[in-house]
């Protein structure tokens, strides 16, 4: 048995068994987070949601699957074909493969690469391709409109992530994800990171086109944005990729501030529970204020949109960086 | 100057947002309004006017004397009557249609019948898949009648003293 697992056949086998402990569950928390929205967002009008199909509506995502599953594949006579039908892979693809180096628990990532956030970051910048090519080979004005302002608030909004994050990796002195969040274990750093941990979630918000930044499909002025065009299959992976995006940034929220698979307090009661439950309640956790953001808030004008992004986060999240380099080199808690 | 003050601590604080945010999440924990429609329903009004419905006297007669009032009242022209004396020499009607899709269910015909025999009951839930379901004849509409009498007499009292 240790011969066959070592063998780059075993060795094949170990990844895609541990690619489908992992993408097969993100999938499942995808299936629900949809269902979670709707719960939650009824909750917060006073409205119950779902709850026909199966006890409390459980059912209510495999019957959406279906629905979707049987509709018509619609592709536009104007449209460019390869292109059309490549976004929303592309799109589904980039939310899932960027799971490859979260640490789930201490040493579980599939990928322990030293470049992790990095790693991250880039796949995250590169979704904003499939929204332009779904936009561009749509061959629609409001899927063009779409794309065009997606693209736009993706770069503005990644400017100040990427400073946040430089600020967290700084505290490190790691770009390893493992290693943030073992830097975490006594205080997790969304404590002496308060503000830019604010950044961080409203540039996610941006970064994940939710509400209050919603522009890139806001359906009074575009009908659906980008994805006006697609139906079927290609409009669900769309939207799989897009709440898919959505767990992403919330793990990485979890991993850059909330302590990853620490508990609050490392005492008896919190350490009973396996890191990956304290890791995936985290990710919940910000699922909900998601969702609660979105129940809240109405969308921004794009004006207002770009303004926050260039004029405020921009600056305050340089000099905040700025503060912290300066107090870490000046208190010596600078990492080697 | 403490106006500024003031004003800078709201914006860079969040003030605002966090009253928000708070709004909602009481709104979260607060009971649903929600009425689980097809097994529960909301209240009707004795005034309803939904399907319509030709009543019988209590000995099974038809109240229906076809005086026409209704048919020349109707607004959308939905009902037509044909008149013939019966055998015993009352005057009833031998056709009375109303054709469903053309009403607006104004409840006039209702105002108008001075029998009581045309009424609009509190059934609203009559959807058909095809358009010619909707063409209701006289036979349908005292099956109606006689398949909701007790609540529409007991509307047509619950009314009465606003007549």
């Amino acid at each position: 048995m240790d011969g066959f697992l070592s063998t780059p056949v075993g060795i094949l086998a170990i990844t895609v068994a541990q690619t489908l402990a992992l993408l097969v569950p993100v999938l499942i928390a995808v299936a629900y987070l949809t269902l979670a929205e709707r719960k939650v967002l009824a909750a917060m009008q006073m409205r119950k949601g779902p709850n026909v199909v199966g006890p409390f509506g459980l059912l209510q995502p495999f019957a959406d699957a279906g629905k979707m599953l049987m509709k018509e594949t619609i592709i536009p006579s104007g449209s460019s074909r390869l292109l059309f039908i490549m976004a929303p892979m592309l799109t589904f693809l980039l939310a899932m493969i960027a799971w490859a180096v979260i640490p789930v628990q201490d040493g579980w990532a599939i990928a322990d690469i030293n470049v992790g956030i990095l790693y991250l970051f880039a796949i995250s910048s590169l979704g904003v391709y499939g929204i332009i090519i779904a936009g561009w080979a749509s061959n629609s004005k409001y899927a063009f409109m779409g794309a065009l302002r997606s693209a736009a608030q993706m770069v503005s909004y990644e400017v100040s992530m990427g400073f946040v994050i430089v600020t967290v990796i700084m505290c490190v002195g790691s770009q390893n994800l493992t290693d943030i969040v073992r830097a975490q274990e006594n205080v997790w750093f969304f404590i002496p990171l308060f503000p830019m941990f604010i950044i961080f979630f409203i540039s996610t918000l941006a970064e994940t086109n939710r509400a209050p930044f919603d522009l890139p499909e806001g359906e009074s002025e575009l009908v659906a944005g980008f994805f006006v065009e697609y139906s079927s299959m290609s409009f669900a992976l769309f939207f799989l990729g897009e709440y898919a995006n959505m767990i992403l940034m919330s793990a990485l929220t979890t991993i850059l501030f909330l302590g990853g698979w620490h508990p609050p307090i490392h005492a008896e009661p919190f350490t009973w529970i396996p890191g990956f439950v304290w890791f995936a309640l985290k990710i919940c956790l910000c699922l909900f204020v998601f969702i609660w953001v979105r129940a809240t808030f109405p969308r921004y004008r794009y004006d207002q949109l770009m303004r926050l992004g260039w004029k405020v986060f921009l600056p305050f999240s340089l000099l905040w960086l700025v503060l912290t380099a300066a107090v870490l080199k000046l208190t010596g808690w600078l990492p080697a | 100057m403490a106006m500024t003050l003031d004003r800078a601590a709201r914006t860079w604080l969040l003030w605002e947002l966090a009253g928000g945010m708070w709004q909602t999440l009481k709104m979260f924990f607060r009971p649903k309004v929600t009425i689980n429609y097809p097994h529960e329903k909301g209240p009707i009004s004795p005034r309803f006017k939904g399907e319509h419905a030709l009543r019988r006297y209590p000995n099974g007669e038809e109240r229906c004397i076809a005086c026409k009032l209704c048919e020349a009242i109707c607004p959308a022209q939905a009902i037509t009557i044909e008149a013939e004396p019966r055998e015993d020499g009352s005057r009833r009607t031998t056709r009375y249609d109303i054709d469903m899709v053309k009403c607006i269910y104004c409840g006039m015909c209702e105002e108008a019948c001075p029998v009581d025999a045309i009424v609009e009951g509190p059934n609203f839930e009559f959807a058909t898949e095809t358009r010619e379901e909707l063409l209701y004849d006289k036979a349908r509409l005292l099956a109606n009648g006689d398949r909701w009498e007790p609540e529409l007499a007991k509307r047509l009292e619950l009314d009465a003293p606003y007549r």
